[in-house]
């Protein structure tokens, strides 16, 4: 293989994009550092963490006990703000999810290699995520198990009707049960190969399990044809998919008559900030998991190098968006459009918008620095303020347009009672409990991805080139004479 | 087992059948011989192979590999996808399906269905806000869905179907270094029902073209 190496140390193309897996490994190494996470031993601190986590999971179910006991009263919802909390961590969580879509799904069809090392963590935060957000329309409903006859079009002869298809909330149903549901399979069809490598190292009733999971999958010529265009097919989809969601959700406010929300620029503004979160979210969640799990050479700085750039882009898109509201609030010259502005960055949120101000247009600014960009320490504690500030601009954009409305006798202030908190610190914890199991069952990174990847690092010829197809055709590839390396005996 | 005109064995419906039950429950069917498989150190001593053995005249030809080892396909003739022509016939399902649901349960005032309300499947017109009933802009959304979501499944599940699983047994599990499949080793497989197959012939061909291991293997 040391003809290999030389080549791929030669090749332009790495002298402008270091190499994406580090250190020399071998396609064993690969399958080695990553199965090893969910075949060794479990260790002390994911006892520790996951105890910590399955409490806090623990009280959201009783939270959520105790509402369904009680009645929607027991959250500060009330006259004005009806949509409170719940909605607040509902846009927060989706957004949260769309960095996973965005990263498996749009970054693959951009041929941006380095996805591979995080797209599996970011799908499944993605999966995590929806399933938190659903929860809180489902609770909102106050009835949950009657929610099928509500949400869903499911034949009733109780009330022998139908929803509202004129509704955005029904727009929403299907385009968040639709987006988790493809998530799911895009993520399964992506684990599908790597279970069958976990097979193969298992033995007894681990290796039946990993053998049904895997469908029987032997990685045959006519498999991967197929799979390839499954996943071409599934990446396509996906991107509509994921901008469709958000553009959707932010149809919920913005086809109201509400000042603050009445505005077509939602839709993008929406979009850009899920980006931001999620991608906020994901470094957070790598950071951690690559330190304790010594992923350091698969889950390089170069990749979190990259995440901190999308970070600073869309920071910038999201503050773009803030200003280009202020703009239209005064150009337009509606007083009740003006008067929300004014009301939101003087009234009595001006303390939650300023935090939403600083932690969204003002931190991001740091990663303009290379030197903070490569900042470990800079980076985590970045991400955290993000997520902080993304949470703070759906609940800014919620409350302060419905406290003050159109009629001051209706004003009122929204205070969140304790079973607000603790329901969405629940689903915190509910999030974290399910991506610890995940990172101690499941190849926590996609081998066979990372494997295309170093095949195209060892061989930067037309021999092999993996998942991505296309190498710069600015540089002319080293030629590999196929057939003649040393190894192949003649 | 009768014999047809030729003189060889017609096969009845249970050797049609049962086969592909055994490989479904994981049950080997027969003994026999199935194929040849090689082994490679990586990709391009696969592709190069490959393509001899194409070259030789073999034609039933396939590799497995870790990752998706480009140019094989090629290099062995595996031919095109066409996931893609059901996948899309299948989403344009989904949006006619989304259709027909907002139309029938929001806009259709025909004669209803018969004991329809006493499954709640009768459609219910009702004028909301002013609002035409059935408009494919307000119906945009859900088609656009529907589309996807059918196009997720039909993706998904047709790309297993086509690939012939769910399937637990197959005779290339019995090769001795199959677990290196998953992991980092790159195998041709020359099936015993090729009309050029000669055991010892195939395993020398496999051995001249770098094969770090090559052996016959049974369908048991």
């Amino acid at each position: 293989m040391a003809a290999h190496n030389n080549s791929a140390a030669n090749h332009p193309l790495l002298e402008v994009n270091p190499p994406l897996v580090l250190g020399g490994q071998s396609y064993h190494d690969v399958t080695e550092s990553v199965s090893s996470i969910s075949e060794g031993k479990t260790p002390k601190q994911w006892y520790i963490l996951i105890s910590i986590t399955a409490s806090i999971t623990v009280m959201l179910f009783g939270m959520l006990a105790y509402l369904v006991a009680n009645g929607i009263g027991v959250w500060g919802n009330n006259a004005p703000v009806y949509w409170a909390w719940d909605i607040t961590n509902f846009v927060f969580w989706i957004g949260i999810g769309h960095a996973g879509t965005l990263i498996s799904a749009i970054l693959f069809l951009f041929r941006q290699k380095w996805r591979t090392s995080i797209n599996r963590s970011a799908e499944a935060m993605t999966l995590f995520a929806v399933a938190c957000a659903m929860i809180f329309p489902l609770f909102h409903t106050g009835r949950p198990w009657r929610a099928a006859y509500w949400l869903g079009p499911t034949p009733n002869p109780d009330l022998v009707m139908w929803q509202n298809f004129r509704s955005p909330l029904m727009w929403d149903v299907f385009a968040v049960s639709t987006y988790a549901t493809v998530s799911a399979l895009f993520w399964y069809v992506g684990l599908v190969p790597d279970l069958a490598t976990l097979r193969d190292r298992a033995r007894g009733i681990r290796q039946r399990i990993f053998h049904i999971a895997s469908l029987g999958w032997r990685g045959s010529a006519r498999h991967w044809r197929n799979y390839e265009m499954a996943y071409l097919i599934l990446a396509g989809i996906s991107t509509p998919l994921v901008l469709s969601v958000h553009t959707i959700v932010s149809f919920d406010f913005a086809t109201s008559v509400l000042p603050g929300w009445h505005t077509t620029i939602f839709p993008p503004y929406f979009v850009a900030g899920a980006i931001f979160s999620g991608f906020a979210c994901v470094l957070t969640l790598l950071i951690i998991a690559r330190w304790a799990l010594n992923l350091e050479h698969l889950i390089t700085l170069k990749h979190l190098e990259n995440m901190n750039k999308v970070i600073l882009v869309t920071g910038w898109v999201v503050g773009l968006a803030y200003g280009t509201e202020f703009f239209i609030a005064w150009y337009s010259g509606n007083p009740y459009e003006q008067f929300v502005f004014i009301n939101r960055a003087f009234g009595p949120y001006a303390w939650a918008y300023w935090t939403m101000i600083s932690c969204n247009v003002i931190s991001p600014n740091f990663f303009w620095f290379k030197k903070l960009r490569n900042s470990i320490p800079v980076m985590f504690v970045l991400s955290l303020v993000v997520n902080v500030g993304m949470w703070f601009e759906r609940f800014v954009i919620i409350a302060t347009s419905l406290h003050r409305d159109f009629l001051p006798s209706s004003w009122g202030y929204f205070q969140p009672t304790y079973v607000d908190i603790c329901t969405f610190i629940g689903t915190i914890g509910l999030f974290l409990t399910l991506f610890l199991l995940f990172c101690r069952f499941l190849p926590i990174i996609a081998i066979s991805e990372v494997k295309g990847v170093l095949a195209e690092q060892r061989n930067p010829g037309p021999g092999v080139v993996a998942t991505s197809k296309v190498v710069d055709p600015k540089f002319e590839p080293v030629p590999v004479a196929v057939g003649t390396t040393e190894g192949s005996g003649h | 087992m009768a014999n047809n005109h030729a003189g060889l064995p017609s096969p009845t419906l249970g050797d049609l059948v049962l086969p592909k039950l055994y490989s479904l429950f994981g049950i080997a069917n027969k003994d026999s011989l199935y194929g040849a498989v090689a082994e490679f150190e990586d990709g391009p001593q696969l592709v190069a192979a490959g393509a001899k053995v194409k070259e030789a005249g073999y034609t039933k030809l396939d590799a497995l590999s870790p990752f998706p080892v480009h140019g094989i396909d090629d290099a062995i003739g595996v031919p095109r996808s066409i996931l893609g022509f059901i996948v899309i016939c299948i989403a344009f399902c989904g949006t006619f399906a989304a259709f027909l649901l907002m139309w029938y349960t929001g806009a259709y005032s025909g004669p209803q269905i018969p004991g329809c309300e006493l499954v709640g499947l009768c459609s219910y017109p009702l004028v909301i806000g002013g609002k035409p009933l059935f408009h494919w802009v307000f119906g945009l959304p859900i088609m656009f869905e529907l589309s996807i979501l059918f196009a997720a499944f039909a993706s998904v599940i047709g790309m297993f179907a086509l690939n012939g699983l769910p399937r637990m047994h197959h005779p290339t599990f019995n090769y001795s270094g199959i677990h290196r499949a998953t992991d980092d080793r790159f195998m041709l497989v020359v099936e015993a029902s090729d009309p050029k197959f000669k055991a010892e012939e195939t395993l020398e061909l496999l051995r001249s073209l770098g094969a770090v291991h090559a052996e016959l293997v049974e369908d048991k």
